[in-house]
Parts: structure tokens; C-alpha cells; sequence
């Protein structure tokens, strides 16, 4: 069909000619750049030229034995930690959004009391439970006792701050949580309802596998706060970490500033590659709304934050009409059951 | 389940079904009998009560006061006695999701689940719910997938298809379940104009296959081309209830005449 106007481009059998037109200029970006690249030279100028940072002694702790240990205790508390306090959290929300009043006030009594004090002082306190319960027993309550440990055994240093960390931690990514529950649609909800699942069946695999899309970049934001976080746990007082390792080194040569840069480079190498992982645990559960409506392969789905939205967007008005003779073929096949 | 094949049993009873959501009473004594094999189709004013009155069915809606009678059995409750006095017991949420899995749904806005495919959201319900075996699952999502005309599409995310076909699978999907009773509750509200036609083939070959079907719809046509019975509702009762003809032929009350008038 040849168009009323009867213009080239429409017309069948050859290309349109395409535009090949100037680009606009745009000087303020040389610019810019030119001056950032001026600063940045400045910048690393003065940072290797400056005997004060005392580059030679950072190479030298840089992967001593210490420091790479204290790195791996760190990394230790920062995914034992948050593994625990991931597991904590999605009951505490549950808890917050069940049905029985008691579960909702025993998680709104928790958030309450470990959100609302700082997590110094509760890692002082973990510190102090042996001292505080030296004996913990399991038994009938107020009855016979069965088993019973000395509590400086059970709970030792790493366990306490371990332990201290992930309860806090909890707390908040319960809120995380719940925000990425409330987030899924009601309807998957009732149309799971209505095929006759559980609601622990609903909960598990319909509307967490939907709800992680909305928590996983907060709690990546979480894990890398934790790793820093991990510093404090000379409180308990658990001194193994990075932060306690170099600056003791530090103090000890009397050179705290190479071994802060040190440390500083460790934590900044550690946060890239947790921030690796967040990337393909995103994209893990964005599948189903990553997809490209164009090129989309059934396995491809593609990642962004705009794609994802676009699909979102069309998921319920894609205007793909389908060829009735291809669907009234499928309806009268004899392959069909009944 | 004392569910039974007699088929002088409705499939489905409504007596005196009433529904309050706070102060606001929106079922005001719905009596309606839906017999094996027939399509019911409910028409009315947006607002007139229809779709809670199609979600009490499934208990998705507890209702007020009243009776769901499915198959012979009743929803939601259990018969018993207590103080010597004839008592309804609510039953457990297990055993009302029990009943709800011989009741299948089409909702207006589809429900897919979007993070799995076509093939996975047909499978899903009957692994879990029916506890059919994976090949099981699989090969009955696939008969059903190419009943509706989409075997094609299996591995597709729904943000991938059409809503014409998305609609599709979520039938495809109920019907997986083997249920006795199906619920559309406007199954084409939400569709691009162009893309009613087909979820209505699909719907009515259902039809023709001798499933009970109970369809809250505005498709005139659909009505009186499908239906056994046709009921009109507004304001929360059924105004008029007959045959096509009857209702949307020589309609009786003046409130259906005016709302035909409208809508054709």
C-alpha cells in the first residue's frame, strides 16, 4: 500500500535516505573535564608525593599477615552476621504482618528496643553477658534444669559480637522487609489464594521471590554499611577485626596514617566486590521484569532500571495483537485435554 | 469432601448471601442456583455487588449471613451443635484453601505471577496445592497451555505477552487445577479492544465443553450468545434473573431496561 502523499520513504523497494546530521556541540563539557582532570592530577600528585602518607611502609603491611587476617574476620562477621540477621528479619516482618496480635507485638517490641539503642552499647552489653548470666541452663521454666553451660564458653568473643551485630542488624532489614512485602501486589496474593495455596506456600513462593526485588538494593546497602560497622566490635571487646588489627599495627610503629590507608584499602576492596554481588543477585530476581518487550529472548532477560520499568508499565496493555487463525488453531487441537 | 456427581445437585447455591465491608452493605440477600454444566452470566452497574458476590463463592470475601453451598457442600463452615443449638464452625484457612482449589478464578487485571513464565505459572499451583509430580505438572500445563492457543509461548515472562494472552494463561492456569467451577470475574475490562475477541473464544469453547462457568462481564454478546442464564444485578440485589431472551430480550423491571439501554 503505497501512502496518499506518495513520499519516498514509504515508498517499496528502496531506503530511505537516513539523517546524517551534526551533532550540537557541546564546549562545556571539555571544559569541565579539563578541570577535573587538572585537580585529579593535583591530587594524586600530592598524595604520592607527600612523605607523611609513607607509601613505602603501606606496601609494606599492605598484605601483612595480620592486616589479611583481619580482613578475613572482618568479611567472617559481615556475612555471618548479615546471613543471620536476613533469616531474623523475614520473621520478624511476617511476625509484623500476621493475623495473631501476639507474634505482632513480640516484632514490634523487638524492632523497637534493638533499633532504638546504639549498637555500641548493645555489643558492651553482649560483652558483658557472661558476666551478667554466667551460667545458662535449659530446662522446664522455673523447674529442673537438663543442660547447662558456663555462658564465657558458649558466648565468646567472635559469637558476641557476631551475635550483637546480627540482632541490631535485624531490626532494620525487618523493616527493609517488610516494605518489600507491602510492596507486591494484593492481586498475586488473591489469585494464589484463589488456586488454593497455603499461606506459607503464598509467602514463599509467590510473594518473597516478588518482595526481594525491593529488598535486595537496600539490604546491599546494608551489607556494606555492616562491613564498616564491623569496626566497632572492639566494644565487646573482639579484637581481630581489620580496623582493630591495622590501627594496632599503627600505634605500635607509631605510623597510624599508612596503616589507616591500609585499612582503607582493604574495606574499599571488599565493598566492590559485595557491590559485584548485589549486581547479580539484582538481576536474579528482576527476571520476569528485566525483559525487553523487543528483543527479549524467553532466557535473555536484559537489566535496567528503566527497562524494568517499562515492562512493568506494559505488562497489562502490550499491544501485540495475535493473529486470530493462529489462536483458533490452537483452540480446536486435538492435542487438547477433554 | 462429600462432594458428589449427582447432577440434580446444583453446582452452585447462594441463599440469602449478604456481605457488610464495615457499615457499608453491599450484598443484600443474594439467592441464585447455578446448576452442572451451565453458564451464569451476571450483569450490572459497576458497584452493584456482583464481583463480591462472585468472590464470596470462593470464600476470597467471608460473607455476612447467608449460605455458599458448592457441589453439596457448604463453604467456609462446618455444620455442628453446641449448648444443644445448631452452630456454624468457621473451618481452618488449610481446609477453606482446600475448597477454594476445586474453584477455579480469572480476574480482571490477569494475576499472572511475573517472575515465572507462562509454562511455570500453569505448573506452579499443581505441584504445590495438587502435589502432581513435576513431569505431571508440566505435561498437564502443557495440554492446557495449547488448549488456549499459546504453546507457543510457554517459556515467555507475562511481560512478555500481550493481555489477550496473559489472560489466556491465567485461564490456562486455572484449568490445570481440574476445577469443577469456574469464576471470570471480567475477564476482558482490562483488555485493548482488539484482544477481547480471543480470551471470549477461549471462554467460549470452555463453554461448549460443558464447564460451569459463573461470568461477571459487559459483554452483551458473550451473554446471549452463551449463556444458559442471565442475572442482573444492582445495588446489591439480584434485580432479574432468566434466559437471555428473557432478560436481554424483554427485559421486565425498568432498572434493567435502562442499563441495556446503556451498555448497547
Amino acid at each position: 500500500m503505497s501512502s496518499p502523499t506518495g513520499s519516498d520513504a514509504t515508498t517499496p523497494g528502496r531506503e530511505p535516505e537516513r539523517i546524517h546530521a551534526v551533532p550540537v556541540r557541546y564546549p562545556g563539557r571539555w571544559v569541565a573535564a579539563a578541570v577535573v582532570a587538572v585537580i585529579a592530577a593535583m591530587a594524586v600528585h600530592g598524595l604520592i608525593t607527600n612523605p607523611r602518607f609513607a607509601w613505602p611502609t603501606v606496601g609494606k603491611y599492605l598484605f601483612a599477615t595480620p592486616v589479611l587476617q583481619g580482613v578475613l574476620w572482618t568479611l567472617a562477621l559481615t556475612v555471618g552476621s548479615m546471613v543471620i540477621a536476613v533469616v531474623l528479619a523475614v520473621l520478624l516482618a511476617v511476625m509484623r504482618g500476621s493475623d495473631n496480635p501476639v507474634t505482632r507485638a513480640v516484632s514490634w517490641f523487638y524492632i523497637w528496643v534493638f533499633r532504638g539503642t546504639p549498637i555500641y552499647t548493645q555489643l558492651v552489653f553482649w560483652g558483658l553477658i557472661s558476666v551478667l548470666y554466667p551460667k545458662i541452663s535449659l530446662g522446664v521454666p522455673f523447674g529442673p534444669e537438663w543442660l547447662s553451660f558456663t555462658t564465657k564458653d558458649l558466648v565468646t568473643a567472635f559469637r558476641g559480637a557476631l551475635l550483637g551485630l546480627a540482632l541490631n542488624e535485624a531490626a532494620y532489614l525487618a523493616e527493609i522487609v517488610r516494605a518489600g512485602l507491602q510492596s507486591v501486589d494484593r492481586g498475586q496474593h488473591e489469585a494464589a489464594r484463589a488456586l488454593g495455596m497455603k499461606e506459607g506456600t503464598i509467602l514463599r513462593r509467590v510473594v518473597l521471590p516478588q518482595a526481594m526485588r525491593v529488598i535486595v538494593p537496600p539490604t546491599g546497602n546494608e551489607t556494606i554499611s555492616m562491613l564498616k560497622t564491623t569496626s566497632l566490635v572492639l566494644a565487646v571487646p573482639f579484637t581481630l577485626d581489620l580496623n582493630y588489627a591495622t590501627s594496632a599495627v599503627g600505634n605500635r610503629i607509631f605510623q597510624p596514617v599508612p596503616l589507616l590507608i591500609v585499612a582503607a584499602f582493604w574495606y574499599l576492596l571488599v565493598t566492590s566486590v559485595l557491590m559485584v554481588g548485589q549486581y547479580y543477585l539484582e538481576r536474579y530476581y528482576g527476571r520476569g521484569f528485566d525483559v525487553h518487550k523487543v528483543n527479549a529472548g524467553p532466557q535473555g532477560p536484559r537489566r535496567g532500571r528503566a527497562a524494568r520499568q517499562a515492562a512493568i508499565n506494559a505488562a497489562h496493555t502490550t499491544p501485540e495483537p495475535t493473529p486470530l487463525d493462529e489462536m483458533g488453531g490452537g483452540l480446536h487441537n486435538p492435542g487438547g485435554v477433554q | 469432601m462429600s462432594t458428589t456427581t449427582d447432577a440434580t445437585v446444583p453446582m452452585v447455591e447462594l441463599r440469602g448471601v449478604h456481605k457488610w465491608f464495615g457499615d457499608a452493605h453491599v450484598l443484600r440477600g443474594i439467592d441464585l442456583v447455578v446448576p452442572k454444566g451451565t453458564v451464569c452470566v451476571v450483569l450490572g452497574p459497576s458497584g452493584s455487588g456482583k464481583s463480591t458476590a462472585l468472590r464470596c463463592i470462593n470464600q476470597l470475601e467471608e460473607i455476612g449471613a447467608g449460605r455458599v453451598i458448592l457441589n453439596g457442600e457448604l463453604m467456609g463452615y462446618r455444620e455442628g451443635v453446641r449448648g444443644g443449638r445448631p452452630t456454624l464452625y468457621r473451618l481452618h484457612p488449610k481446609a477453606i484453601a482446600h475448597q477454594r482449589a476445586e474453584v477455579g478464578m480469572v480476574f480482571q487485571r490477569f494475576n499472572l505471577f511475573p517472575h515465572m513464565t507462562a509454562l511455570g505459572n500453569v505448573v506452579e499451583a499443581q505441584v504445590q496445592v495438587l502435589r502432581r509430580g513435576k513431569d505431571e505438572a508440566r505435561s498437564r500445563a502443557v495440554d492446557m497451555l495449547r488448549r488456549v492457543g499459546l504453546d507457543d509461548r510457554m517459556e515467555h515472562y507475562p511481560a512478555q505477552l500481550s493481555g489477550g494472552q496473559q489472560q489466556r494463561v491465567a485461564i490456562a492456569r486455572a484449568l490445570a487445577m481440574d476445577p469443577e467451577l469456574m469464576l471470570f470475574d471480567e475477564p476482558t475490562s482490562a483488555l485493548d479492544p482488539e484482544l477481547v475477541g480471543e480470551v471470549l473464544a477461549v471462554m467460549r469453547d470452555l463453554a461448549a465443553s460443558g464447564m460451569t462457568m459463573i461470568v461477571v462481564t459487559h459483554e452483551i454478546g458473550f451473554a446471549r450468545e452463551v449463556a444458559d442464564q442471565v442475572v442482573f444485578m444492582a445495588d446489591g440485589v439480584v434485580v432479574e434473573q432468566g434466559t437471555p431472551d428473557e432478560v436481554l430480550g424483554s427485559p421486565r423491571e425498568a432498572r434493567t431496561r435502562d442499563f441495556l439501554s446503556r451498555v448497547l
